[in-house]
């Protein structure tokens, strides 16, 4: 025992010695040790996430008694039968996915010359400015983000403004679909491009060299090479992107149009509005069963390494 | 390597792009010292006169005061949870490993709604009322994952012959982790922090499904921009806001050069 040096000596030895044998203990078990480390995050995101998660699924296939308000707990698929026939539900499930579709290869295209250029071009010290200049928009407020847009999409706002100065027709995106793919485009952006960027720096300049040496121009090193390289990357990045605007419900409210619903929208409605939560959690599950898929996919691309 | 025209051609449009992503944010900075109290463009003139109101506003200040306690217990329970999973997943191999970082990204990488209504039928099924407590735990379950990623993060990049060369030297497991291992995580457990609060901080639709009638700042400002109501004195919280919470992210950034929610190498 190196009891000279043992700072804790002040605190009186039977402490440090109980101290002692509890750490011998767990050194000479090293699962229990394990154990006691996982227990609590595991016990809170089984015991409130995934509990949640079920719940949700129970809700859906219950009803509410739309005399008493009351939920009534017996199983039915109602809700599921009600969601596949209304038309109404099949169009706010389209415009929400193929939105979160046009926002993920938007972003994509944007992103990767963007990372392009921090991961191979940039000087050391320029990479290093651009990762702040990318990350702190991410961090910055999102509703202050959307809201931005709101002022610049407006009547009266700076694009309008811009088209008339240029001689053109008002643009008057507010309240459009396309208001809404262009604020989630916007939105988003950093979560694509720091993943693509960290899949473009991991390919050593080694393979781009061979591909050279062996006579491939840079159109043809870039398709072969570094595109099926970096796609990991752009994958884990769309995780973010798709999934983020499928679950959203604010940007919709905020710049999009009364008929611009999206699956948040009517989830948040049937909540708080008409009081029908096993409506909304049915709903829910909709965009839970299109991650699921999604995640699959994304994980035999190769995404979760990259993530 | 790339030609000179390729080059040149990715520089400009790294340039775009950081313009498309800056002006945004540039322009709400200008409109909260827009002098007029319409929102239009351009703006008449310049005036600090709505910082006042804004600073003073009742509802305002009840709905920053929940934030505030909401963000930081949600910190604490991210900070706790989070450094005990990523020394657990670092130290030790076992099966289903790799499904603990999967289940506690599981909060930030399925869409809002989803967390939020899980959370609502839950709280509902158990007859929890909605209070402080529900939006805590709302936000600590996509908090979590950012402390997680990056501690372990700063694990990996530390040797483990320092934690045996400090028990070698006679250190107990309780002094190791006192004088080695917590001075060279100190800095990834801050950041992690700082990002855990801004997080919680700026969180919406989560919130919304756990706060019951309660208004967290955004809730608040979510409410005035939709109903278009006292629209001057949002500009300037809106643009306070931005500036408090740039600090705390540069802060973080510095510290541990990781971008928080993705791994970056």
């Amino acid at each position: 025992m190196a009891a000279g040096l043992d700072p804790a000596q002040g605190l009186g030895g039977s402490a440090a010695g109980g101290r002692r044998r509890i750490g011998g203990a767990l050194w000479r078990r090293p699962w229990l040790k394990g154990l006691s480390l996982l227990a609590p995050p595991i016990v809170f995101f089984v015991g409130v996430y995934i509990a949640a998660v079920v719940a949700l699924f129970v809700y859906a296939f219950w009803t509410v008694d739309p005399f008493t308000s009351l939920t009534v707990h017996t199983w039915t698929g109602e809700n599921f039968r009600e969601l596949w026939h209304g038309a109404t539900y099949h169009d706010v499930a389209l415009r929400t996915i193929l939105i979160a579709a046009a926002v993920t290869l938007t972003d994509a295209i944007i992103a990767f010359p963007f990372a392009y250029y921090m991961a191979r071009l940039a000087t050391p010290r320029m990479r290093a400015v651009l990762f702040v200049l990318v990350l702190l928009p991410l961090w910055a407020s999102y509703l202050a983000r959307v809201y931005a847009w709101q002022l610049i999409l407006n009547q009266d706002g700076l694009l309008n403004w811009l088209t008339a100065k240029l001689g053109l027709p008002p643009a008057n995106l507010i309240y459009t679909n396309t208001a809404m793919w262009l604020v989630f485009s916007y939105i988003w952006l950093p979560f694509m491009i720091l993943p693509v960027y960290a899949g473009l720096e991991r390919i050593p300049h080694s393979y781009i060299e061979a591909s050279r040496d062996l006579g491939a121009k840079g159109s043809r090193t870039l398709r072969s090479v570094i595109l099926p390289l970096a796609l990991p990357g752009v994958v884990a990045g769309s995780i973010f992107t798709f999934s983020l605007t499928l679950g959203d419900y604010i940007t919709p409210s905020l710049v999009g149009g009364p008929s611009s619903q999206f699956i948040g929208n009517v989830v948040y409605d049937s909540v708080n509005g008409a009081g029908n939560l096993p409506f909304g959690a049915a709903f829910a599950v909709v965009p839970v069963l299109i991650m699921g898929v999604y995640l699959v996919i994304a994980r035999r691309l190769g995404a979760f390494d990259a993530l | 390597m790339e030609s000179r025209r390729t080059r040149i051609a990715l520089g400009v449009w790294v340039a775009i792009v950081l313009a498309f992503l800056y002006l945004p944010i540039a322009l709400i900075c200008l409109y909260a010292f827009n002098r007029s109290n319409v929102q239009s463009w351009p703006i008449p003139g310049l005036t600090t006169k709505w910082f006042g109101p804004a600073i003073h506003n009742g509802e305002m200040q009840q709905a920053l005061w929940l934030s505030l306690k909401a963000a930081v217990v949600a910190t604490v329970i991210a900070l706790v949870l989070g450094t005990l999973a990523s020394f657990g997943v670092h130290r030790f191999r076992f099966f289903g490993r790799d499904a603990i970082s999967f289940l506690l990204v599981l909060p930030i990488a399925l869409p809002g709604i989803i967390t939020g209504m899980a959370l609502n039928s839950y709280f509902t099924y158990w007859k929890v009322n909605f209070s402080l407590l529900t939006i805590v735990i709302g936000h600590a379950t996509f908090c979590v994952v950012v402390v997680y990623n990056n501690v372990i993060a700063r694990l990996r990049r530390v040797p483990g012959s320092l934690t045996e060369a400090s028990m070698d030297l006679g250190a107990d497991g309780w002094q190791t982790f006192r004088y080695v291992t917590f001075p060279t995580i100190s800095t990834a457990l801050i950041s992690g922090g700082l990002l855990a609060f801004a997080l919680s901080f700026d969180e919406v639709i989560v919130t919304t499904f756990t706060a019951g009638a309660q208004n967290t700042l955004p809730i608040w400002i979510f409410g005035q921009i939709r109903l278009g109501q006292q629209l001057p004195q949002v500009n300037v919280v809106v643009f306070l806001i931005l500036a408090v919470t740039i600090i705390p992210v540069a802060v973080a950034q510095r510290m541990t050069r990781e971008s928080g929610i993705l791994r970056t190498e």
